[in-house]
């Protein structure tokens, strides 16, 4: 097969960009370890966050982080199969159920988090 | 069948993405955007990094999102036509992920370790 394949068909595309997405969620790990390193530092610690560079990057990393939450999440009642009794949970509410998820975890961080402002 | 560690990997994969999806994005928001913008003081979030729980925290979500991306990212090169080096790629994306996994447990339990008072 040529190496352009995925390059033919719209859905084909759409496939490599999700895959591809874990360039970004590797690339992020990698940065959060790098602030590990900086824990008990705290100008390097600022330094890293305040990086022009580096807050470029993320700006670039979270649209394609949030492809991959939306399709992971998508995918869940595919992965997912739940049943009540004979009866199949209709996979609409096991994905409205994951963004319910997502939601209450983002908002939790983000207020634990400006609890410690 | 011969034996494969391809369950044990696609499960890291798995845990990994879903993690990933839940927690990287307001991650990312927090720390390109609400910490370098100062409404949330970098010395504060620095010290809520260092917490214990946040740390355990951390830890999971850097380990994980390395294997979700040495998963993904192996059969990407490989369906992106690096079919012959299948068996390198693995390893080395793989060892990547062991890598960082203990350099992260490192990081961030060391300080616990060489404290002699």
């Amino acid at each position: 097969m040529p190496a352009d394949w995925w390059l033919k068909k719209k859905t084909y595309f759409l496939f490599m960009v999700r895959e591809l997405t874990c360039v970004f969620v590797g690339g992020y790990a990698l940065f959060l370890l790098v602030l590990t390193t900086r824990l008990d530092d705290p100008q390097g610690f600022a330094a890293l966050l305040n990086s022009p560079l580096l807050i470029a990057l993320q700006i670039i990393a979270l649209p394609m982080v949030l492809y991959h939450s939306i399709t992971w999440l998508n995918l869940t009642p595919k992965v997912m199969v739940l049943w009540r009794g004979e009866e199949r949970v209709s996979p609409f509410l096991i994905t409205v159920a994951m963004y319910v998820i997502w939601a209450i975890i983002s908002i939790v961080i983000l207020w634990i988090a400006f609890r410690h402002r | 069948m011969a034996k494969s560690n391809e369950p044990i990997m696609w499960s890291l994969f798995s845990a990994g993405g879903m993690v990933t999806a839940f927690f990287v994005p307001v991650t990312i928001v927090l720390t390109s955007m609400v910490v370098p913008a100062g409404w949330i003081e970098v010395e504060n979030f620095r010290q809520l990094i260092a917490y214990p729980l946040t740390r355990l925290f951390l830890f999971v979500l850097i380990s994980l999102a390395l294997f979700h991306w040495a998963h993904r990212f192996r059969y990407a090169l490989v369906d992106l036509g690096l079919r012959n080096s299948a068996g390198i790629l693995a390893i080395t994306c793989y060892a990547t992920a062991v890598v960082g996994t203990i350099m992260a447990g490192f990081f961030l339990v060391s300080p616990y370790l060489f404290t002699y008072d």
